[in-house]
């Protein structure tokens, strides 16, 4: 039995306050009818409108958009088949160097990444725009994809591909019909994980970006070095709201699965 | 045949993408700054065969490396950089493990909830989330207001464009990285160790210190490299929340690049910021095998 006490009861209350009053300030502040952003001047959502009026930002956004759903569907492509290689493919010769060059992405700085990437694309000439910062993208996050990706290949029963393939699958059809329906939860936490990552970055995109194409980040990182604006905590206020519903749209979807796997679960084990 | 298309696709993408680059940052820091396009020199001219090649070698030298020792900006900059990152680590600690623990003693059917609650500021923008102290932390901001309000200062104080508001961005911004490890960590210790400690005289201060903690361990050790690594090449929290007297390497960098265009002096400091990273990640891999042998 766990006793109640003052000291937890303080230490969650003070940190997730610390944790989200800013992001509650910045929302109520986006309602703000004063220009200036820390006056409250009654409620009102002017900035909204000139937000959707903008068409700066309103490019800016659809280009991120087309960015993130791209860089994410390669990487989890690419990244489920890394994550297959780590786990499935036994050895084979610069398997060091391939588990390498996985993991060394999550760690290394941005600034270092972005440089180095920006230097290709100038050596190959490669115009910078839209395919470079994909290309920048898929490059990170298809290894977070597939750190997932295998953190869950790693848990379930190997046996059970082999069952496919002992009844006649082909290896395709075995990994179709077998192995990724077991780990779809994880590809998909996959690709979404991809998918924040590539709306959320500023400074790899930074650096592989040309002047035909600037990113949500890009221009709100312009703006917000000149100081506070209402229009930008108007703008965080919708990306705020979206995320939110996502996540909590995401942990109910996969509750659901959980449950729904304890059940067939029982079923299989119950005796015909 | 299956099985080579299936190696090969994603270990061509990151040789192509990852190795590479990265072997032409290191060319590149080697190579001097000449007034063209792309601005160092030398370049690699393989239709000169054999000659071209080691023509191109023989020019290679380090002197940005050797320019990096005279600057003292740089070193400097990898100082306060490594001093930033420490110091917020261990405030991350401090300010993390609290949570952390209480999380781990709640009621098990609210432990799935307080975790989203940590996760989901992970997955709002990590620029929104700076940019949220920006009015927070400003002379005229509402924490300035609240304290004169209350009466606890009689002027503003200047805390956004210094180190103290770098400090509490990094604090915010990492604060996940280092709760999870250890909850993670906490969650799993046995209750009944405790109340073996309390049996057998220990006072509840003395169980925390002398159980709790040890059996943490992992967890801050993970948490800690999971704060210190990514904080060291930062660029976002001190360009926002920093002043011109908060020197870091990933804005030194990125300044070096794109408003002095001196391309081979930040590939240098690239390189050498990647050299200071290694020991902290190889500690780092190291404790995470130890841990996963452990559970094995």
């Amino acid at each position: 039995m766990r006793r109640f006490s003052w000291f937890n009861a303080t230490a969650l209350t003070l940190g997730f306050a610390f944790l989200y009053i800013p992001m509650i300030i910045l929302v109520i502040y986006s309602f703000n009818a004063s220009k200036l952003v820390t006056v409250w001047a009654g409620f009102s959502t002017q900035w909204y409108g000139e937000l959707v009026r903008n068409e700066e930002f309103l490019n800016a956004a659809w280009v991120t958009i087309k960015v993130a759903v791209m860089s994410s569907t390669i990487a989890t492509v690419l990244g489920t088949m890394a994550a297959y290689v780590l786990v499935r493919a036994g050895r084979f010769s610069g398997r060091t160097l391939f588990s390498g060059m996985i993991y060394a992405p999550l760690v290394m700085p941005e600034v270092i990444t972005g440089l180095s990437l920006l230097l290709l694309f100038i050596g190959i000439g490669l115009d910078r725009g839209v395919l470079t910062i994909v290309l920048a993208h898929t490059t990170f996050s298809m290894c977070y994809v597939s750190v997932v990706v295998s953190s869950r290949l790693v848990t379930f029963d190997k046996s059970l591909e082999e069952a496919a393939l002992d009844l006649g699958c082909s290896p395709f059809e075995a990994f179709r019909l077998v192995t990724l329906p077991i780990i779809a939860p994880a590809v998909i936490s996959g690709w979404l994980l991809a998918f924040t990552l590539s709306l959320d970055d500023l400074v790899i995109a930074s650096f592989t970006t040309g002047p035909s194409a600037t990113t949500l980040p890009i221009k709100i990182f312009s703006a917000v070095r000149l100081g506070v604006s209402p229009e930008i905590n108007a703008l965080s206020t919708i990306m705020i709201a979206i995320v939110t519903i996502g996540v909590i749209m995401a942990s109910l979807i996969t509750k659901q699965a959980a449950v729904r796997q304890a059940r067939d679960e029982r079923m299989a084990e119950r005796p015909a | 045949m299956r099985r080579f298309v299936l190696i090969a696709v994603p270990y061509l993408w990151l040789i192509a993408l990852f190795l590479i680059p990265f072997v032409i940052v290191l060319k590149i820091s080697l190579s001097d700054v000449a007034l063209a396009r792309p601005p160092y020199f030398p370049q690699l001219d393989l239709s000169q065969g054999w000659e071209g090649l080691t023509s191109f070698f023989a020019e290679l030298d380090f002197e940005n490396f050797w320019f990096l020792t005279t600057d003292d900006l740089y070193w400097k900059a990898y100082l306060s950089s490594l001093q930033i990152a420490l110091t917020s680590t261990v405030m991350t600690l401090i300010v993390g493990y609290p949570i952390a623990y209480a999380m781990a003693r709640a009621a098990p059917e609210w432990r799935p909830t307080l975790l989203m609650l940590v996760i989901l500021p992970f997955w709002t923008s990590f620029l929104i989330r700076v940019y949220a102290w920006m009015g927070i932390l400003s002379n005229e901001g509402l924490l300035n207001q609240f304290l004169l309000w209350l009466g606890v200062i009689n002027e503003p104080l200047t805390i956004l464009n210094t180190n103290t508001a770098v400090y509490i961005g990094i604090v915010y911004t990492y604060l996940p990285f280092m709760i999870l490890p250890i909850y993670s960590a906490l969650e799993r210790m046995d209750d009944s160790l405790l109340e073996a400690a309390e049996d057998l005289g220990c006072s509840r201060l003395s169980a925390f210190w002398l159980v709790t903690i040890p059996l943490s361990k992992n967890g801050i050790i993970a948490g800690c490299f999971l704060v210190f690594i990514p904080t060291i090449g930062e660029f976002v929290i001190p360009s926002l929340l920093g002043g011109s007297g908060t020197l870091m390497i990933g804005k030194v960098l990125w300044e070096e690049f794109f408003s002095n265009r001196d391309w081979p002096v930040a590939s240098a400091v690239a390189v050498i910021l990647l050299l200071i990273l290694v020991i902290p990640i190889i500690l780092f891999q190291r404790n995470e095998q130890k841990q996963r042998e452990a559970e094995g």
